[in-house]
């Protein structure tokens, strides 16, 4: 045994678990983070899987962190519970020094397979299912409970709560319920019997989750949109956006049905392909609907031709794009924010269009809602930029809230009435000077009002001309439009340090609860930075400003190019020379001790020899 | 782009149909296609069937492709919602359309080339998903507005205007049509304004995906000799299986052929399609025997005309989806949004 003495926590510490994708595991992991959430601990879990169905390696991780920071901590596992003979090696090896191994103790090891500088603790998983139970899926299925249960005990968990939690999870299945308890106790009290109980690593009760929830981003974003009132939903399965679509249907199954009828308010077709489910999204829209698609970057490649006929057409649309590793295949079960380029200026021409930016699950729910609504003011395309990181895995987040006497913005719609009063109704003219004209459904009226929609230029009545004037003239119009954007969209969100500082820091999206962690480690290196997260683009001009506030201000991402930097400099017409970024890109979650040490040593370079006096 | 504008003058003794509109009412703007186009005889056809079934001309809404025949839904309608969407794209554009209001009258408009090739797939998953439209493709065989260039549809050994042999094997989609499950197919001829008239009734008062296959000579490229889908070729190798009467509401049911060749079918909205028979051993019930049919003639060089198949008790897309009767569009917040107490609940859930 080596001088390592073994890690003492409590309440502060990574559990990582090593399984074998579809082996049933995903349910008691789950079961594990939740347990620890009901001792008042925040928990922030991670799946990490391969692009694969069965038989290949699954691993889900568990910061458990009193503190309350939700981004990944990075730097290794404190206890790993080992389960996949396949990774044995690399799960033992990603080990903090002083650290814990739980594994299935049933066939012997040799010693080689250890390393002497953590803890190991053997449980016999096999040899107890294979003793209690006959049926290899039951043995299976139980075994996973069995080492929840022999954790519970190691981490001095209150078995009480795991017991309240499958109580609710099985209720009204009586025979599910005892026999998951059951197999919980069978784990714990081996450990209680045969190891030393607790170890270093502990679960202490305490009151820091308060009234949270913990929901994916995919699930919160599709109750965004049952509560936004989309109507129609065509999508197409891709990794990591499925679920959100699969969401939204099982929350329409229990909140669309007519209670009288039993009929459906809402229609969900899976399409063929990416062009057809924005084809039908963009054809719901032009007929009045709110619609909907949800993809991925592959997905959104294939959707640009129409992504410009809804900006040049100007048809409402929405996309949640829950962003992956790129370029082509990429890493389809791995994050990042490497789309903001592709999706700002989607198809061929002169296009631009609305990026909202949520930081998690209770911004996915707004911002899905908030999506309806722009896309039918602004007429024009809005995508939901979600990632992999927030889409998929479950975030702890304040309880999603929704204001019952709000209304729909169902925009410049033009009516019968209105026609009949002798509105003058031109499709593409601008009668209030915000850039966005009115629109007619159609059926609308028996002859006024009608008009036709094309991807063709087009005067402000919709009649087709390739005169130059009348087109310059349209084109004009769609950027005052999106300048109108700008006003509309979730506006950036500043934090200022504690003392005042010369630098600042801007960051979006799912790299927020890291960034956030980030900001304290800086300080206790005597860093001090204000802060602006982004959420939205067209940028606000609060983001032109803080830049011009500060001597230098770094830009955290997640993509190898730096995408938002770019689009910063690009709109705003920034000397790029002041935005340093800060770029995290293997598709693993970005973490706190990433960027702090990033930006640390960038700052302390500074310190050392400040740019504006290098070349002055 | 139309250059001359229509006068709006009308005959005060011009026919008008239930609605007092007169055909005039279902005109759109003069077409710039060329002279003598097939597609402009299928614009008037679709005018004069609009007109016959009395249908309020903004009930109407008009999708397309890109292409010739995707620009027509211009010349007509002028008083309907139009789209010229993307090309091969017009399928999911209309489904989408349908999805959000069940009420108005879908017709979608295609070519060879925006059916047959680049939107091939569309073409058979919006069929397959018994969309409630009509889709009528204008049939010449031929890019035209590219000049000349072979369609998916040109027959394996037609020569092109430019003297080059098709070498590739046509798709028949009507063919795949009934494969896919369309419940309503029929092809027919843009000279044959008698039995396409009727047919287009027929396809706008079924309820589910009817598909229309016209054969529409394109005169600037593929009318000349060698072309497989020329005014004359078709004539000669035309194959009608039927001919077809539509009767609405107000029409008595005239029988004035011989009794034994006339058969009555009754489609959901109470029309009903009176097909008189030339070929008696037909029947448009049969969709096995309608492949088998259309496989054997295609073998002799004849192009089979008519309506090939028809299901009377069709349902679409809405039924399978059991939506409400109401338009999703007409559908506001009291209906969508479930409120924050719901929400109370579903955040309870989660902790």
């Amino acid at each position: 045994m080596s001088q390592q003495a073994p890690l003492s926590s409590v309440n502060d510490f990574v559990v990582r678990f090593a399984n074998v994708n579809g082996s049933g595991s995903a349910s008691a992991n789950e079961l594990f983070a939740r347990a620890v959430l009901r001792h008042g601990v925040p928990v922030s879990p991670r799946n990490i899987f391969p692009s694969n169905i069965q038989g290949l390696p699954t691993w889900y991780e568990v910061r458990v962190t009193e503190a309350g920071h939700l981004g990944a901590r990075g730097g290794g596992t404190d206890l790993m519970v080992a389960m996949n003979p396949q990774t044995w090696d690399n799960d033992v090896a990603g080990i903090v020094p002083g650290g814990y191994l739980f594994y299935d103790s049933t066939k012997p090891m040799p010693s080689s397979k250890f390393r002497d500088d953590v803890t190991v603790i053997g449980v016999p998983l096999t040899a107890i299912t294979n003793s209690t139970y006959s049926d290899p899926r039951q043995r299976q299925l139980f075994k996973n409970i069995i080492y929840l249960g022999a954790l519970s005990a190691l981490l001095d968990m209150d078995p009480k709560l795991i017991e309240q939690l499958i109580g609710e999870q099985y209720k009204g299945k009586e025979k599910l319920l005892s026999s998951n308890v059951h197999a919980l106790h069978l784990g714990r009290d081996w450990a209680l019997q045969n190891l030393k109980c607790p170890i270093g690593l502990r679960i202490r009760k305490a009151d820091k989750v308060g009234d949270r929830i913990f929901i994916e981003g995919n699930n919160a974003a599709a109750l965004g949109a049952v509560y936004g009132g989309a109507t129609v939903c065509a999508w197409y399965p891709i990794t990591p956006s499925s679920s959100l679509a699969e969401a939204f249907t099982n929350h329409c199954k229990k909140l669309r049905h007519d209670p009288d009828t039993g009929r459906a308010k809402y229609a969900i077709v899976q399409a063929e392909d990416e062009l057809a489910s924005i084809g039908m999204v963009v054809g719901a829209s032009w007929n009045g609907a709110r619609a909907f698609t949800t993809t991925s970057g592959p997905g959104v490649s294939l959707m640009t031709e129409f992504i410009g006929l809804s900006y040049f057409a100007e048809i409402p649309a929405v996309i949640m794009n829950v962003q992956r590793a790129g370029p082509s295949t990429g890493m389809p079960t791995r994050t990042q924010q490497c789309d903001l380029i592709a999706c700002a200026y989607a198809s061929h021409g002169d296009t631009k269009h609305v990026l909202l930016f949520p930081e998690d699950p209770a911004e996915a729910f707004e911002f899905a809602a908030a999506a309806f609504d722009l896309a039918e003011r602004l007429q024009t395309t809005i995508f939901l930029m979600l990632d992999l990181d927030i889409g998929m895995n479950q975030r702890l987040c304040r309880p999603l809230k929704w204001d019952d006497a709000k209304q729909y913005d169902r925009g410049k719609v033009m009516t019968a009435d209105m026609l009949e009063e002798g509105r003058d109704f031109g499709r593409y003219l601008d009668v209030d000077g915000d850039g966005i004209p009115f629109r007619t459904y159609p059926g609308t009226h028996p002859t006024k009002g009608s008009y036709f929609t094309r991807g063709t230029s087009r005067d402000r009545y919709a009649r087709y001309s390739e005169e130059g004037a009348v087109y310059a003239d349209n084109v004009q119009r769609l950027l005052r439009k999106f300048q109108t954007a700008q006003d509309m969209v979730p506006r950036p969100l500043q934090a200022n340090a504690a003392k005042p500082t010369k630098y600042g820091v801007i960051y979006f999206g799912s790299t927020a609860p890291a960034m956030d962690e980030a900001i304290g480690l800086l300080e206790a290196r005597g860093h001090q930075l204000d802060r602006l997260r982004i959420r939205a683009f067209p940028f606000h001009s609060s983001v032109a400003s803080f830049i011009a506030e500060h001597d230098f201000v770094y830009v955290v991402e997640q993509n190898r190019d730096a995408q938002l930097r770019q689009l910063i400099v690009n709109e705003n017409g920034i000397d790029p020379v002041r935005l340093v970024p800060i770029l995290h890109y293997d598709g693993t979650p970005i973490t706190a001790q990433f960027i702090a040490a990033s930006i640390g040593t960038h700052q302390d370079q500074i310190k050392v020899t400040p740019l504006r006096k290098a070349v002055s | 782009m139309t250059y001359i504008a229509k006068p709006k003058f009308q005959h005060p003794g011009i026919k008008k149909n239930a609605l007092g509109y007169s055909h005039r009412d279902y005109e759109g703007k003069i077409s710039t296609l060329c002279a003598g186009c097939g597609h402009d005889s299928i614009t008037a056809s679709i005018i004069e069937a609009c007109f016959e079934l009395s249908i309020e001309p903004h009930r109407v809404a008009k999708i397309s492709g890109i292409g010739c025949s995707s620009k027509t839904p211009d010349y007509f309608l002028g008083n309907s919602h139009g789209f010229n969407t993307v090309h091969g794209r017009m399928p999911s554009v209309l489904t989408g359309a349908n999805l959000a209001n069940r009420e108005l009258i879908y017709l979608g408009v295609s070519g060879d080339g925006d059916s047959a090739s680049i939107g091939f797939g569309q073409f058979a998953h919006a069929i397959r998903r018994g969309v409630n439209m009509t889709y009528i493709v204008e049939n010449n065989g031929v890019y035209g507005l590219t000049k000349g260039q072979f369609s998916a549809t040109a027959d394996r050994g037609s020569k092109s205007k430019k003297g080059v042999t098709n070498t590739d094997n046509p798709i028949d989609l009507v063919g795949i049509a009934l494969q896919l499950g369309a419940t309503y197919v029929a092809r027919s001829f843009s000279g044959d304004k008698k039995q396409l008239v009727p047919i287009i009734e027929g396809a706008i008062r079924h309820k589910g995906a009817a598909f229309i296959d016209v054969i529409s000579p394109c005169i600037a490229f593929n009318n000349h000799a060698g072309s497989t889908k020329s005014f004359d070729y078709v004539r000669e190798h035309n194959d009608a299986v039927n001919r077809l009467d539509v009767l609405t509401g107000r029409d008595p049911i005239e029988i004035d052929q011989d009794p034994g060749t006339v058969q009555i079918v009754e489609q959901h909205d109470g029309s009903r399609l009176a097909l008189r028979k030339i070929d008696a051993d037909y029947d448009p019930h049969d969709r096995l025997g309608a492949m088998t049919f259309l496989q054997k003639h295609a073998a002799q060089g004849q192009i089979v005309t008519g309506l090939l198949y028809v299901d009377p008790e069709a349902d679409d897309l809405h039924s399978h989806l059991n939506t409400v009767e109401r338009p999703l569009n007409r559908l506001g917040a009291a209906d969508l949004c479930p409120g924050q107490s719901v929400l109370d609940k579903i955040n309870a859930s989660l902790r």
